[in-house]
């Protein structure tokens, strides 16, 4: 039996951390919860790309991190976009779809 | 930029709080965890099911954590610094390992470093001219067909009548005493024509050049000096042009300082020159006319060394009228041009260039011996590299590790080689003869020892690292551990049994060569040198004074300063000689002997000893016919000649020597009085211990047409002839405290320098086959030893079947045996041929003997087979039970 591929398209995982985190600030867990729950478990993250696609974003400073209670009484680090973050979004965005059309574009193509 | 920057800060922040990092780290994954584990539970799973659940999806905490820490170029630093902790750690595991390494790579990169700089000082470097290949050596060809220098007339003649040349310029060794208010210097220095500098297309840095009026006779007394004398002397930075040096021969004006690096080759030592000031047209019984003018020629644009050899050879066949020539000044068999560089490299002694031979073998051995170390302890580590690869660690992060090990090792291995380097230079300088010109050229040169440093590290990483890479590839294919478990690696026992061979037949040349030059010396030194050195002790005195100018002057000095000494206590005899035997090559005279005018085989050069009459007696040299000087031999009485042995039977063949009639020097026509032969001494080595029958003829000082400026006292003690030295220096200067008073030295000192070359020699090969001997040793020992380990099985099976440890150990031991056999036979064809190279140190014994070759081969046999023994001991004590337990 073949499990579906739930890796992360490569490449996008900046992209889909910085939407997640435009909503609102989370913490790591619940970002890659956040994603599996919008993608339908079409994606999941595992946490040592997910950290590390953290420390990455925040040296670039696209997000800023701090730490705060969480719901479990129990302290957490929580991610906030930056402005330069969310600027970084647009484009990443914007690249994305002219991207995602192409493809599209040709994927249709009949014969 | 920002994002630079906050890298940058970041990761300093990670290296400078690892601790707090760390734990950030931590905490965020526990976090993670729990949650996920947490929203299981919620779900209705136990907490051990959830936890067994959240694992499968995400796998271990630490591997996630060990991703996350591989993020950022801090790592590189952070894993760097752990490297160099293991390896440390893993050296100190292994001390014999770590000090053998550091050991090989010391002595390899210390030895290669003073090697490259001496040769490439003595024969790489250019000479330090401009154009230094238009620079050419003249020189006139002697009795011998050696080569000797010109006299003057040759040289005024040439400069006259040459075409192809844009300067000639003439050069005259001068050994000025200096005399001020310190105590009396002698310097080393050259009479020079006023273009010798233009010559050789250099400068004075300060001041100004000769010009052709300061060469004038009787213009005033200038002269150049160098930039070492000046600071020496003035002090650095002190304004020196136009300072007076009083030297014993008048007041001299410094008119120019040359550059610091500036370097007379022909003459390294020469520190002060003035213009020659010599007469043209002189005659023939003049200094002008005698050959001891070093003439050097810078070639005209354009023209090659074959053209200017044409250009003298014309000149040297046709006299012309206005230049009339002696007859051993009349070139008859042409002259010699040669370039520059071949008259600097041909004085370099053949044992330099056998001692770098020698120090590259032991370059060699040493590689040989860092890779085949380095292969062993890959192969030792196959199995725990293979094992980390298995456990997730990428190849960058082993050859990482690897890298920073050899690193490591290299940069201790370095350092002590710069200590071996320098400390050889240091050892070089201070007893390495004189005589090989340039020597003291050699420099500590930063470019050969960072080569040499990446050379030997080289040898040593790459083979340890092409292993590693076979350990990551085999476990990528995930067959690692059964690979490395069961089955070695082939290639590399074979490749350092390879490695030992060529080990050993480095070592047997290095010890053939060691062994025949010790043998030589031992022959060499047991040669007589025709006098009784021992309680012999000798001073070089000498420079004539300003107020000693006058041969009288000198004469009465002589005289005087022999009395002083005599009546020192502990003095038994003391005699003055011009030429001190086993000391330079000596002054040789033509002769004529009255009954043998016609015989022109009767010829040929012999050395003057102008001696007080005592000289003999003091020496210990035997009179074997007629009678020895006598101080009654003066300036009235007939001149008395005593010749050496080797004189009289070379030239008087039967006939009795003694009342024969004889002239020495110069022929100036039948208007000289003959002088007579009154006696015949036995022969002394003057040139070196190795040389046979040298003629010779001694005439007393009175007699001698001129009083030498600079003598020898040799002095004779009744007891220990150190303490002396100085009551005997002391007596000389209570005639004259401006005389200088030098070189003391015993005689047997005298005659173990007559040896340098080849004491040298043998020290450094011998030390250098030493070392190789116990490289060698240690390499035959790695590799038996890595044989036994890894037969271990094989072994335990046999001994199970029943065979002893005897036969086991004797099986090793025969390996041993095979492997030392071809690297003899190897060794003993590389000493044949590299032998040859030592054939002119050699006295007394062939290069090709076969004595010493098989002692060599014995003797380093048994040494590498011995290396053997022990890993057969061990062989010997394997368990029979070992297959059982292995696997």
């Amino acid at each position: 039996m073949d499990t579906p591929n739930t890796d992360v398209i490569q490449g996008t995982m900046d992209m889909l951390i910085l939407k997640t985190l435009s909503l609102q600030p989370l913490h790591g867990f619940g970002i890659a919860r956040r994603i599996e729950q919008i993608s339908r478990d079409v994606f999941k993250v595992n946490p040592g790309s997910l950290l590390t696609a953290l420390q990455r974003l925040e040296r670039a400073g696209w997000v800023e991190s701090e730490w705060r209670p969480s719901e479990n009484s129990r302290r957490a680090k929580y991610y906030t976009l930056t402005r330069a973050g969310r600027r970084q979004l647009d484009t990443e965005t914007a690249d994305w779809k002219r991207r995602i059309a192409a493809v599209g574009r040709l994927l249709s193509l009949e014969a | 930029m920002r994002q630079l920057w906050r890298s940058v800060r970041a990761g300093v922040w990670v290296l400078t709080h690892r601790r707090a990092a760390e734990g950030a780290l931590a905490e965020e994954m526990t976090y993670f965890y729990e949650r996920a584990e947490a929203e299981h539970v919620r779900s209705g799973l136990s907490p051990d099911a959830a936890r067994r659940a959240v694992r499968a999806e995400f796998g271990s905490p630490d591997r996630a954590r060990e991703e996350v820490r591989d993020f950022g170029w801090e790592r590189h630093v952070v894993g760097g610094v752990g490297d160099l902790r293991r390896a440390a750690q893993r050296l100190r595991a292994a001390p014999s390992f770590a000090l053998v390494s550091v050991l090989t790579l010391a002595l390899g990169i210390g030895c290669s470093t003073v090697i490259f700089g001496a040769v490439d000082a003595v024969l790489l470097r250019a000479l330090p001219y401009p154009n230094a290949q238009r620079l050419v050596v003249l020189r006139d060809y002697g009795a011998d067909g050696e080569g000797i220098d010109l006299t003057l007339g040759t040289f005024d003649e040439l400069r006259a009548r040459s075409r192809r040349f844009a300067y000639l310029a003439a050069t005259d060794p001068w050994r000025p005493t200096l005399a001020d208010e310190r105590a009396p210097e002698r310097l080393d220095g050259a009479r020079i024509s006023a273009n010798y500098f233009a010559t050789l297309g250099v400068r004075p840095a300060a001041g100004r050049d000769f010009e052709p009026r300061d060469d004038q006779v009787g213009a005033v007394r200038v002269a150049i000096v160098s930039s070492k004398f000046a600071r020496r002397r003035f002090g650095r930075g002190r304004p020196v042009v136009g300072g007076q040096l009083s030297l014993d021969d008048g007041e001299y004006q410094i008119i120019g300082v040359l550059p610091p690096a500036f370097i007379d080759v022909l003459s390294p030592a020469n520190d002060i020159w003035a213009p020659m000031q010599q007469r043209s047209n002189a005659p023939f019984d003049s200094r002008e006319w005698g050959h001891h003018y070093q003439v050097l020629g810078r070639l005209e644009d354009g023209a090659t060394t074959d053209d200017a050899r044409r250009d003298v050879a014309s000149i040297a066949s046709t006299p012309v009228a206005a230049f009339a020539r002696p007859s051993w000044a009349a070139m008859t068999g042409g002259l010699m041009v040669r370039p520059l560089r071949d008259a600097v490299t041909q004085h370099v002694g053949p044992g330099l260039l056998a001692i770098a031979g020698a120090a590259l073998l032991l370059v060699v051995i040493a590689s040989v011996n860092v890779s085949s170390l380095a292969l062993a302890r890959a192969g030792k580590r196959r199995g725990e590299l293979a094992l980390r690869a298995t456990l997730g660690a990428g190849q960058w992060r082993l050859v990482r590790q690897l890298l920073v090990e050899g690193l490591f090792l290299s940069a201790i291995g370095g350092a002590l080689g710069l200590a071996v380097a320098l400390t050889l230079l240091r050892v070089f300088s201070a007893i390495c003869p004189a005589e090989l010109s340039r020597v003291n050229a050699i420099t500590f040169d930063a470019r050969a020892f960072f080569f040499s440093l990446a050379a030997t590290t080289l040898a040593g990483l790459g083979v340890g690292i092409l292993p590693a890479l076979g350990a990551v590839r085999a476990a990528q294919r995930g067959e690692a551990l059964r690979t490395e478990m069961s089955r070695k690696d082939r290639t590399s026992p074979r490749m350092r049994r390879a490695l030992v061979i060529a080990e050993v037949a480095c070592a047997l040349v290095l010890v053939v060569s060691a062994s025949l030059l010790t043998r030589s010396l031992t022959h060499l030194f047991a040669v007589a040198p025709g006098f009784d050195a021992s309680h012999l002790i000798t001073f070089q005195v000498g420079g004539p004074g300003a107020t000693l100018q006058s041969d009288s002057g000198r004469q009465h000095f002589y005289r005087q300063a022999l009395e002083a000494v005599r009546r020192v206590p502990g003095v038994a005899r003391a005699d003055f000689t011009s030429t001190l035997p086993l000391k330079g090559r000596g002054e040789g005279y033509g002769f004529q002997a009255e009954s043998l005018v016609a015989d022109r085989s009767a010829s040929g050069s012999a050395i003057r000893y102008t001696v007080t009459p005592g000289y003999f007696a003091t020496m210990g040299i035997p009179v074997l016919r007629g009678r020895a000087l006598q101080p009654s031999d003066t300036s009235g009485a007939s001149e008395a000649i005593v010749v050496s042995e080797s004189f009289a039977r070379r030239i008087f063949g039967n006939i009795d020597p003694v009342g024969q009639r004889i002239r020495f020097g110069p022929e100036t026509g039948s208007a000289r009085e003959w002088d007579v032969i009154v006696g015949v001494v036995g022969d002394v080595k003057q040139r070196s211990l190795a040389l046979d029958g040298t003629m010779a003829f001694y005439v007393a000082m009175d007699q001698w047409g001129w009083v030498d400026p600079v003598q020898s006292l040799v002095v004779r003690t009744t007891g220990s002839e150190g303490a002396l030295a100085q009551r005997i220096k002391s007596a000389v200067w209570s005639v004259d405290p401006r005389r200088p008073v030098q070189q003391v030295a015993t005689m047997e000192d005298v005659i173990a320098a007559s040896a340098a070359e080849q004491r040298f020699a043998r020290m450094a090969i011998g030390s250098f086959a030493l070392a190789a001997l116990v490289l060698t040793a240690i390499g035959m020992y790695g590799v038996v030893s890595e044989s036994v380990s890894e037969r271990r099985r094989e072994i335990g099976i046999r001994k199970a079947l029943g065979a002893t440890s005897r036969a086991i150990s004797v099986q090793v031991v025969r390996s041993g045996v095979a492997t030392a056999a071809i690297g003899v036979v190897v060794g003993l064809g590389g000493a044949l041929v590299a032998t040859r190279m030592l054939a002119s140190l050699l006295y007394g014994i062939s290069p090709v003997d076969v004595g010493t070759y098989a002692a060599a081969s014995i003797g380093l046999g048994g040494i590498v087979v011995l290396a053997s023994v022990l890993p057969a001991l061990r062989a010997a004590r394997v368990d029979p039970a070992t297959p059982m337990r292995s696997d």
